[in-house]
């Protein structure tokens, strides 16, 4: 009995020092992908060319997305609530002085898009999500703002007699989180909250600003 | 057999009269009433039955001088309360009581009691039947239809083991009532490998577009066809279906894919009157013969679509988020001897309103509701 505790203990051990930092076997040598924990086990032989290369890397992105089975949700979010999306700068390609790149490429103008629009397609997931927002009755934005309707961002900062100050957006937002989603009240500075910002206002694209009205 | 005349009494008369007033009454508010006795009694005076002025008789005698054969009645309405379980949202459940309790207590009490559709929020039975349940508490007789959210999980099946099948039609006091499942949708959750939920947690995101649009569907324009084909021309319809059945704003599915087909076999009637569900808001639309009115919602109100808003609709005020049943509320209809049918929007907090087959058919010129000082943005 005891023998046989001792031996579980052991042998765990082992697989977590596998798991954490993998000895190669013997004639191979481990590549790491870039998440630090996804391996395969390269044989030192293997020829340095750029296929071996590529069907490394495309080893590691099928276990790596196997462990991920969400990774492609921006699609489904695409798909399902047409996010709209943000500003096309292509005219600035080729010109002036970008201050992080130098000069303005297609990539630059592409990574702000995708970036931006990321944040908002995350706000959009949270935003038709109950669990996302942590809410206890199941209950979600978009119940009463589908594509984020009658949610007029363009009018804050106003006065909110009902909150008895000048309400900001995320001051909306979480008191629709605290009352009729009845979820946890988000910091501003939360990822979920700055999602949920850019979202909302991505769908009101092209609305004049118009603090304070009613 | 040869036909024995039938004589009725002097007394069988009276109490026949008697009763044909009482019926007129229940149907007619103060306004209307006062209108019908003096046009009633000018009537009589003028037929040279003055002496009859103490009877009953005047309101028959104007029921006649309108050429309507109809007693005139009122039924309520109850709608979309998208029911989840009890563990998981008490709050829908507490505003679907309201609604009941609301109806329970008008006085006099009406014909009947009409659901729109969307009794539970995800297919499930446990929903269903929790929704059931509460509305057996109503004293009226109820009528049910089906909505979106009570058919996707598995397809109808439970809900049409509990109240039948999703389309039928009944006549009462003259007027031919159809209930039609409006809400059918081309399969898109085959291709993607949807599970039954899925399929329904799809549906039941209003502005989810991996799904296909409402119709009523060919087998349904079919057996709509041959109901209504036993039903003389000059009969006033009333059709109940969960979506509009006319085009408003296709993301958000207020809308009926085929509605020009169903419109078609609606329009040889004089009068044909839509209520809906769905659109959780004060909604009205005239198109030709057909005038349509929206029902609320006991759960959350809908805002309104940003194009495609029919000219004749007056907005309810924006609700206001600080109030949780705001926007929400059950309503009345009383439909006239003429056929006319008149909603009352019962909103609950608010002064109620009221939007008027006459404001509908005079194109907007006559008794226009009070309209919003807070649009919607």
């Amino acid at each position: 009995m005891k023998n046989s505790v001792l031996f579980v203990l052991v042998l765990t051990a082992t697989l977590a020092a596998k798991a954490d930092d993998p000895t190669p076997a013997p004639g191979t040598k481990t590549v790491k992908l870039c998440d630090n924990k996804t391996t395969v086990q390269v044989s030192n032989d293997a020829p340095k060319t750029r296929e071996e290369g590529q069907k490394i890397s495309d080893e590691l992105m099928a276990q790596w997305k196997e462990t991920n089975p969400n990774s492609t949700w921006e699609q489904g979010e695409i798909e399902a609530h047409q996010v709209v999306t943000p500003a096309d700068n292509s005219r600035l390609v080729g010109t002036g002085q970008s201050s992080t790149y130098g000069v303005v490429t297609q990539q630059t103008v592409e990574v702000w898009k995708n970036e931006t629009y990321k944040t908002a397609l995350y706000g959009s997931k949270v935003f038709h999500s109950g669990d996302e927002l942590g809410s206890e009755i199941a209950v979600s934005c978009d119940m009463c703002h589908p594509r984020a309707a009658n949610t007029h961002p363009e009018t804050y900062p106003k006065f909110q007699p009902q909150l008895g100050r000048v309400a900001m957006l995320r001051d909306m937002i979480n008191w629709c989180i605290e009352h009729p989603v009845r979820g946890k009240v988000l910091a501003a500075d939360d990822p979920k909250m700055r999602a949920m910002e850019a979202y909302i206002l991505a769908q009101r694209k092209g609305t004049p600003l118009d603090y304070g009205k009613r | 057999m040869s036909k024995i005349p039938h004589i009725k009494s002097v007394e069988t008369r009276y109490l026949e009269e008697r009763a044909r007033l009482f019926q007129g009454l229940q149907s007619l508010d103060r306004r209307s009433f006062l209108k019908v006795s003096t046009g009633a009694a000018a009537a009589a005076l003028a037929a040279g039955a003055a002496n009859h002025f103490h009877s009953f008789l005047p309101v028959n005698v104007a029921y006649a001088a309108e050429g309507a054969a109809l007693p005139g009645f009122s039924f309520a309405y109850i709608s979309d309360s998208h029911l989840y379980i009890k563990k998981t949202n008490e709050r829908f459940v507490r505003q679907l009581l309201r609604a009941v309790d609301d109806v329970n207590k008008l006085d006099p009490q009406p014909d009947f009691v009409f659901f729109g559709g969307d009794l539970a929020q995800l297919g499930r039975k446990e929903e269903l039947d929790l929704g059931a349940q509460i509305l057996r508490n109503i004293k009226a007789p109820v009528h049910m239809m089906v909505g979106e959210h009570d058919w996707f999980y598995d397809m109808g099946h439970h809900w049409n083991e509990l109240f039948g099948p999703e389309n039928y039609s009944f006549d009462h006091k003259g007027v031919h009532f159809v209930v039609l499942m409006s809400v059918h949708e081309k399969d898109f959750w085959t291709a993607r490998g949807m599970d039954a939920a899925e399929r329904m947690h799809t549906v039941a995101g209003l502005d989810n577009a991996m799904q296909s649009a409402f119709e009523v569907g060919g087998p349904t324009r079919e057996w709509l066809k041959k109901d209504l084909d036993k039903v003389s021309k000059s009969t006033p319809l009333i059709v109940f279906s969960h979506s509009p059945l006319y085009k408003l704003y296709r993301p958000w599915n207020f809308w009926t894919d085929d509605a020009e087909d169903v419109q078609a076999l609606l329009k040889p009637f004089d009068r044909v009157t839509v209520l809906h569900g769905h659109t959780h808001q004060v909604l009205a639309n005239s198109i030709g013969n057909i005038q349509f009115q929206g029902m609320l919602s006991t759960a959350w109100p809908w805002p309104y679509a940003p194009q495609g808003m029919p000219a004749l609709t007056v907005q309810m005020n924006r609700p206001n988020p600080f109030d949780s049943n705001d926007g929400l509320g059950d309503g009345q209809l009383t439909v006239h001897p003429d056929g006319m049918v008149d909603m009352l929007y019962n909103l609950w907090n608010r002064n109620p309103m009221q939007v008027k087959a006459s404001y509908l058919s005079s194109g907007g010129k006559n008794d226009k509701p009070v309209m919003p000082t807070l649009a919607s943005y």
